[in-house]
C-alpha cells in the first residue's frame, strides 16, 4: 500500500514536470512565430562585441530547433535538453548561462521562502490553535482583526507600507538589496549580520501576512475539532487541558492545516516573486523580472522550469511524508 | 492566497470599530449579525462612488502621460498629485481603478462559469470523467500561477489589452472554483430532497438546474468575489513584473512605473500612496464581502472550503 501510494505520487510529479516543459515549448509557438527565435535573431543584428557567441548560439539554436525539422523533432529535441536541466545560455548576458545565473539567485530565494514559510507556518497554527482555545488568555484575541485584515492584503503591498515606515521613515532596516553593494561576500559575521538585516523586511513582509492566514484556517479546524466526541470523551476522563490541546485537538486539527500548505506553496511562492521584486532582493523573483524586461526567453523558460519543478519536489515531500502524520489514509484506496 | 486559506464567520469575535460601523445602520437585525457583509459592501461602494464621481468631477485624458506638470506633490490643483511622466494622479486612479476591477470582473466571471460547469460535471456524473478533471484540477493548483501566466504573456504579442489581459488572467481562474464548486455539490447530491427529485423522475440536467443551483447560489456568489480578487492580485502581479498594458492606467500599471522609477526610495511618497489605498481598499472590500457571503451560504460551518 504504502509503495503503491509513494509511486502514484512520483507519477503526479513526472507528470507536472513534463506539463510544464510541454508548456513551456508549444506555447510561444502557438502564435505561428518562434519569440525566441525571433528575439535570437534580433540580438544577432544588433551586434555589439558578443556578435561572434551570440551567432554561434542562433547556429546553434536552428540546428536544434530549426524550421526545417519536423515539430516533433524539435519537441524531443525540448524534452532532452529540459531532463538534464539545461537550459541555454542567457540571450541578455550572453557569455552566461542560464544555470549559473540561476544557481547564484536560487540560495537566496529559498533562504528567504523556506523561512518564512516554517516560521509563518508554525506561528501562524500555533496561534490560530490558541485563538480556539477556551482556556486561552483572552488578550489573544484581540489580535484576531489585524491578522484578519492583513491576511487579506498582498505580499507585496504589505512590503511596500514596511518599506516606507521602517527603512525610508525610521531609516532602521536597509531598503533593498540582499547586502550592501561594495560588501565583501564572506562568511565574517559582518557579512552574515548584513545579509540577515537585509532579509528582516521581505522576510517580514510575507510573514505578517501568512501568518494571519494560516491562525485562521487552524483557528477554524479546532473549532470543528473540539466538537467532536473524541474530544468530550478526553476531557470527561480527566485528562489534563494541556493533554487534550495538544494530544487530541491540535493533532487533528493540523491535518488539514498540512494539506492547506502543499496546495498553497504555489501561491506562496508567486507572492514572493513580487516581495523580491519591490525590494531588489538578489533571488528568482528579481532575475525573472529583469529577463522579461530583457526579453531574455531562455532565462524565463529555465526558471518557470525549475521552480515549477522544485515546487513539484516540495510537494512530493510533503505528500510522501503526509501519511507518517495521518496513519488513516495509507489504507485508503491510491 | 485567498483562496487556499479559509475564510471565519465574524460572528463569533468581536470587532469594535468594525461594530460601531454596523450599528449606524443596523436597520435589519441580519445586517448586524453580518458585519463582514456590511464592511465589504462599504468599502466597494466607497470606491464606487469615487470612480462614478471621479468620472464626473476630473477629466481621465489627464491620465495620460505629458498631460500634466511632473512630480507635483497633492495639491489643490492636483489632489494625489503627479507623476514623473506627467499623468495627473486623481485622473490615473479614476480611469485604472475601473480598468483593474474589469479585468478581475471578467476573469472571475469566466473562471466561475467554467468552474461551475467543470464542478458540477464532476461532482455529479463522477466515475471517469470526475477523476479526470479532479487530477487537473489538482495539478494545476499545485504549479505556481503567476509563473505559468507569465509563460502565456510572453508567449502572446508585444503588449496585452485590458481585456487580453483578462482573458490571460482567466485561463487559470477556473481551478479554484472548480475545486470548491465540486466538493460543494458533492455533499449536496446526497440532500434528501436531491433523492426526491431522482425518485419522481427529473434528469441529471434538469436536477442540475432546478435544485442544486438554486441552493447552491449563495455559495456561487461567495465562490466569485473570491476569485475576482484572485484574478485582481494575477492581473495586478503580471503588470508590476512589466507584462501589462502599457498605456492603460491600471492600478497594476501605475504600481509598475512606481518601481521602475524608484518612486519610494526617491520619496515621492503621493505617487504609490494612491493606488496603494485603492487596492488595499479593493482587496479588504472583495475579502470581507466573501466572508460575509460565506456567512449566508453556510451559516453552520464556520468555514470555506
Amino acid at each position: 500500500m504504502q509503495l503503491r501510494y509513494v509511486a502514484k505520487r512520483c507519477g503526479v510529479f513526472l507528470l507536472i514536470v513534463w506539463l510544464a516543459a510541454t508548456l513551456n515549448f508549444f506555447l510561444p509557438r502557438l502564435s505561428g512565430q518562434d519569440p525566441v527565435r525571433e528575439k535570437l535573431l534580433q540580438q544577432a543584428q544588433l551586434g555589439g562585441y558578443v556578435q561572434a557567441g551570440i551567432e554561434a548560439m542562433v547556429r546553434e539554436y536552428e540546428q536544434r530547433f530549426g524550421l526545417d525539422k519536423p515539430l516533433w523533432s524539435q519537441y524531443l529535441a525540448y524534452l532532452h535538453d529540459m531532463s538534464r536541466l539545461r537550459f541555454n545560455y542567457s540571450i541578455s548576458h550572453y557569455p552566461r548561462t542560464v544555470n549559473e545565473i540561476m544557481a547564484e539567485a536560487i540560495p537566496w530565494t529559498v533562504g528567504l521562502l523556506g523561512t518564512t514559510t516554517v516560521l509563518s507556518f508554525t506561528i501562524g497554527t500555533l496561534l490560530g490553535a490558541l485563538l480556539a482555545w477556551p482556556r486561552a488568555p483572552r488578550s489573544l484575541r484581540l489580535l484576531m482583526p489585524p491578522l484578519w485584515a492583513l491576511h487579506a492584503i498582498p505580499f507585496f503591498l504589505c512590503g511596500l507600507i514596511l518599506m516606507y515606515l521602517l527603512a525610508f521613515q525610521l531609516q532602521w532596516l536597509p531598503m533593498f538589496g540582499g547586502y550592501t553593494a561594495g560588501a565583501f561576500p564572506g562568511l565574517t559575521l559582518a557579512f552574515v549580520s548584513d545579509v540577515l538585516q537585509h532579509a528582516v523586511l521581505p522576510a517580514l513582509s510575507i510573514i505578517l501576512v501568512a501568518t494571519g492566514g494560516w491562525a485562521l484556517t487552524m483557528r477554524g479546524m479546532m473549532v470543528t475539532t473540539q466538537g467532536e466526541d473524541y474530544v468530550t470523551f478526553a476531557e470527561a476522563k480527566g485528562l489534563k487541558g494541556r493533554t487534550v490541546f495538544l494530544r487530541y485537538c491540535v493533532r487533528n486539527a493540523i491535518l488539514p492545516q498540512t494539506t492547506a500548505l502543499a496546495l498553497a506553496l504555489g501561491q506562496i511562492l508567486s507572492g514572493a516573486v513580487l516581495v523580491e521584486v519591490i525590494f531588489a532582493y538578489p533571488g528568482i523573483g528579481t532575475v525573472l523580472f529583469h529577463a522579461i524586461r530583457e526579453n531574455d526567453h531562455f532565462l524565463i523558460q529555465g526558471i518557470v522550469f525549475s521552480v515549477i519543478v522544485a515546487l513539484g519536489v516540495a510537494t512530493l515531500l510533503l505528500d510522501v511524508l503526509y501519511p507518517w502524520l495521518d496513519p488513516r489514509i495509507t489504507y485508503r484506496r491510491a | 492566497m485567498h483562496s487556499a486559506v479559509g475564510q471565519e464567520s465574524a460572528l463569533t469575535q468581536p470587532m469594535s470599530g468594525v461594530a460601531r460601523l454596523s450599528r449606524l445602520r443596523a436597520g435589519r437585525r441580519y445586517m448586524r449579525h453580518n458585519v463582514s457583509l456590511v464592511v465589504g459592501l462599504l468599502l466597494l461602494l466607497t470606491l464606487a462612488l469615487f470612480v462614478g464621481l471621479g468620472h464626473m468631477a476630473v477629466d481621465t485624458s489627464k491620465s495620460r502621460a505629458l498631460s500634466a506638470p511632473v512630480l507635483r506633490p497633492p495639491s489643490l490643483q492636483y489632489p494625489f498629485g503627479t507623476d514623473r511622466q506627467g499623468r495627473d494622479l486623481l485622473a490615473t486612479m479614476v480611469a485604472g481603478t475601473p480598468l483593474t476591477l474589469r479585468i478581475g470582473f471578467m476573469a472571475g466571471f469566466l473562471g466561475v462559469g467554467m468552474g461551475t460547469i467543470l464542478g458540477f460535471v464532476s461532482a455529479y456524473y463522477r466515475g471517469k470523467i470526475d477523476t479526470l478533471i479532479r487530477s487537473i484540477v489538482d495539478i494545476g493548483l499545485t504549479v505556481p500561477g503567476l509563473l505559468v501566466l507569465i509563460i502565456i504573456a510572453i508567449s502572446l504579442k508585444k503588449s496585452l489589452t485590458v481585456n487580453q489581459m483578462a482573458l490571460v488572467v482567466a485561463s487559470l481562474a477556473w481551478l479554484n472554483p472548480t475545486r470548491t464548486i465540486r466538493a460543494q455539490v458533492l455533499s449536496l447530491r446526497e440532500r434528501g430532497y436531491v433523492e426526491v427529485a431522482r425518485l419522481s423522475g427529473m434528469s441529471g440536467p434538469e436536477i442540475i438546474v432546478k435544485e442544486l443551483i438554486p441552493n447552491l447560489l449563495p455559495y456561487l456568489a461567495a465562490t466569485l468575489v473570491n476569485a475576482v480578487s484572485s484574478a485582481i492580485l494575477a492581473s495586478i502581479g503580471l503588470e508590476v513584473l512589466g507584462l501589462g498594458p502599457v498605456d492603460a492606467p491600471t492600478l497594476g500599471m501605475t504600481l509598475y512605473w512606481v518601481n521602475y522609477n524608484a518612486a519610494l526610495i526617491n520619496g515621492w511618497w503621493w505617487w504609490w500612496l494612491a493606488p496603494l489605498v485603492i487596492i488595499l481598499i479593493v482587496f479588504l472590500g472583495l475579502f470581507f464581502l466573501t466572508v460575509g457571503l460565506d456567512e449566508i451560504a453556510n451559516p453552520r460551518l464556520r468555514r470555506a472550503g
